[in-house]
């Protein structure tokens, strides 16, 4: 299955990865192959077979609704590259 | 050309859980900024979501609550989008297995009719930091303390017809979740959010119009102002021949204006996938009947209660039942003040004007059951008149006597009820009004109602504000042949 140009840049755009135009060209011959081995897998008949969310056989454990973390915001912001007031510092972002 | 208005909810209510709901942070409110935010609230990389046993309790809570199925199986997702206050880059939230599914809660209109809204799903996800953007040199601050605080996330089918329905069923959604116990109801700081999508469409036409959906309004009457001005909005731009763009607004509550908030298309593209670092959550019978164990009495029953127990009228239990501190706050007052209609009346009339008025909550009341049990008594044995008892409100709100009693001792605020007494005033106030009495009595009966006025006036000045008015509106009536 063929991926367009466009849908490659938009993906890249969600993704936050900056994207050349060379670059734009190998993903196409590459996510192509990938997109190809999906509908591979597609063609296989999965009529009887109930979707998985996760695969592992297992379920979730629950943990009990108990305050066990303590306050760790001096080694957490030694390595933020700008704090102030306790805040993270990010650069400005307007909506 | 008539418009008919089409309005569904999304509620987000914080779970009043001690922890986040995938890390053992706490969730108190008010903390300096960034003490309550772990390695996983951060998405520091290596660490794994845990989630909270009690957000599971509250949601299944709520879903028996609004008589919806609840799912033996869940699923968590990742819902994927840039925002520096979600370190992951993803908020976990459910989409194709939530939690709750398809339920329904019936709201009192205020016709007294009642009407139906149904519940399309609620699902369990954790709440965003905050984004302060005041200035830090340009640059924006954020707390991560709200990172990871359970939420669930109600929505409703689009079956609110009107701004009105909308604010009922809001009212009621809160009454609800803070009877359960599950949320603690606190709007201004932000525990219960509501989004509402809007749209109009020519009466009679069954396709829905576009919506909109705007986001975050944490008041009542923000809600009602936002779906007024949006439900105009919308009007406007079909009746000029124009059309109405899916799109995110944001209301200011404050200036009453709002504006379109996400104008590229790829921002509502989430590319959600089941979240691989946490496995399906089974819920079983056991589980399920725990919770429904822990329910305590609900609005809908408690106003049942209301009716039979203190002979209430539909309206005023309503009122009254629908949110749990202010049914305690009632109950108590009768408790101590007997007369539950005139209790009723105090606490929907004079007492929760006081507490709009200076913006309070039922628990900071400044005057207590027992003080306003005590005022209910000595208006119900008449000896105080209505005017005396907003006296006496007044005083015990302000704080400058302890009971009742102590007022109206102190202001000398008894009325007298000795009809003997009163008749002599009346004898002698009437001797010197003799044209007034003239004029009563060639006036026809709507007249006479407005004269009556006059006398009274003068009475209670003579009575020194003490005379008994309703007795003195007897005697009054007897005397001049009324």
């Amino acid at each position: 299955m063929a991926i367009s140009r466009n849908d490659i840049e938009k993906v890249a755009l969600l993704a936050r990865i900056k994207v050349d135009d060379d670059q734009v060209t190998a993903l196409e011959k590459d996510l192509g192959n990938i997109l190809d081995l999906v509908d591979q897998l597609k063609s296989a008949d999965t009529s009887q077979t109930e979707p998985m969310a996760h695969p592992l056989d297992a379920v979730q454990r629950l943990r009990p609704d108990v305050v066990t973390e303590s306050n760790q915001r001096e080694a957490f912001q030694a390595i933020a590259p700008a704090t102030e007031n306790g805040l993270y510092l990010v650069p400005r972002v307007i909506e | 050309m008539q418009w008919d208005v089409v309005i569904g909810l999304e509620i987000h209510v914080q779970l009043a859980t001690k922890t986040k709901i995938f890390s053992g942070s706490s969730t108190a409110y008010g903390a300096e900024p960034n003490t309550q935010a772990s390695a996983v609230d951060l998405a520091m990389p290596g660490t794994l979501p845990v989630p909270n046993e009690q957000a599971f309790r509250y949601a299944v809570m709520f879903g028996l609550a609004v008589n919806a199925e609840i799912a033996r199986r869940s699923v968590f997702e990742r819902k994927n989008y840039f925002y520096p206050d979600l370190p992951k880059g993803y908020q976990t939230t459910q989409l194709e297995r939530p939690i709750v599914g398809p339920g329904h809660v019936d709201i009192e209109l205020a016709d007294g009719s009642q009407k139906r809204v149904r519940i399309h799903h609620a699902h369990l996800e954790e709440d965003a930091g905050k984004s302060l953007h005041e200035d830090f040199h340009g640059m924006t601050g954020i707390d991560l303390n709200r990172a990871g605080t359970p939420l669930i996330e109600v929505v409703t089918e689009p079956d609110m017809r009107s701004s009105e329905e909308a604010v009922a069923f809001a009212r009621k959604l809160h009454g609800l979740v803070t009877s359960l116990g599950i949320c603690d109801g606190n709007m201004s700081e932000g525990s219960l959010r509501f989004d509402v999508n809007v749209s109009v469409r020519p009466k009679g036409q069954e396709a829905l119009g576009t919506r909109t959906e705007t986001k975050n309004l944490n008041s009542f009457r923000f809600m009602e102002q936002a779906i007024h001005q949006e439900v105009e909005r919308q009007i406007d731009i079909l009746e000029d021949g124009g059309t109405i763009l899916q799109e995110t607004r944001l209301y200011n509550g404050d200036t009453n204006v709002s504006r379109s908030m996400r104008s590229k298309e790829e921002a509502n593209d989430y590319r959600y996938f089941p979240c691989p670092d946490l496995l399906p959550v089974d819920i079983d019978e056991a589980f399920i009947e725990d919770a429904r164990s822990r329910l305590p009495e609900l609005p809908d029953a408690r106003k049942q209660r209301f009716m039979e127990q203190y002979g209430l009228n539909d309206y005023d239990a309503a009122l009254l039942s629908n949110e749990a501190k202010l049914s305690a706050f009632f109950e108590d007052t009768v408790r101590h003040g007997k007369d539950a209609k005139l209790a009723a009346n105090w606490i929907q009339g004079e007492f929760s004007a006081r507490l709009n008025a200076e913006d309070k909550q039922v628990a900071e009341s400044p005057i207590s059951t027992e003080q306003l049990g005590g005022l209910v008594i000595r208006i119900a044995d008449q000896t105080i008149s209505s005017a005396g008892a907003k006296k006496v409100f007044e005083a015990l709100w302000s704080g400058e006597a302890g009971s009742a009693d102590e007022v109206i001792e102190a202001k000398g605020l008894k009325q007298v009820s000795d009809t003997g007494e009163l008749e002599k005033l009346v004898d002698q106030v009437l001797a010197e009004m003799p044209e007034q009495i003239a004029q009563y009595q060639e006036a026809d009966e709507k007249k006479r109602k407005k004269l009556m006025g006059g006398f009274m006036g003068p009475l209670m000045k003579a009575s020194k504000g003490q005379g008994n008015p309703k007795l003195f509106n007897e005697i009054l009536q007897r005397k001049l042949g009324g």
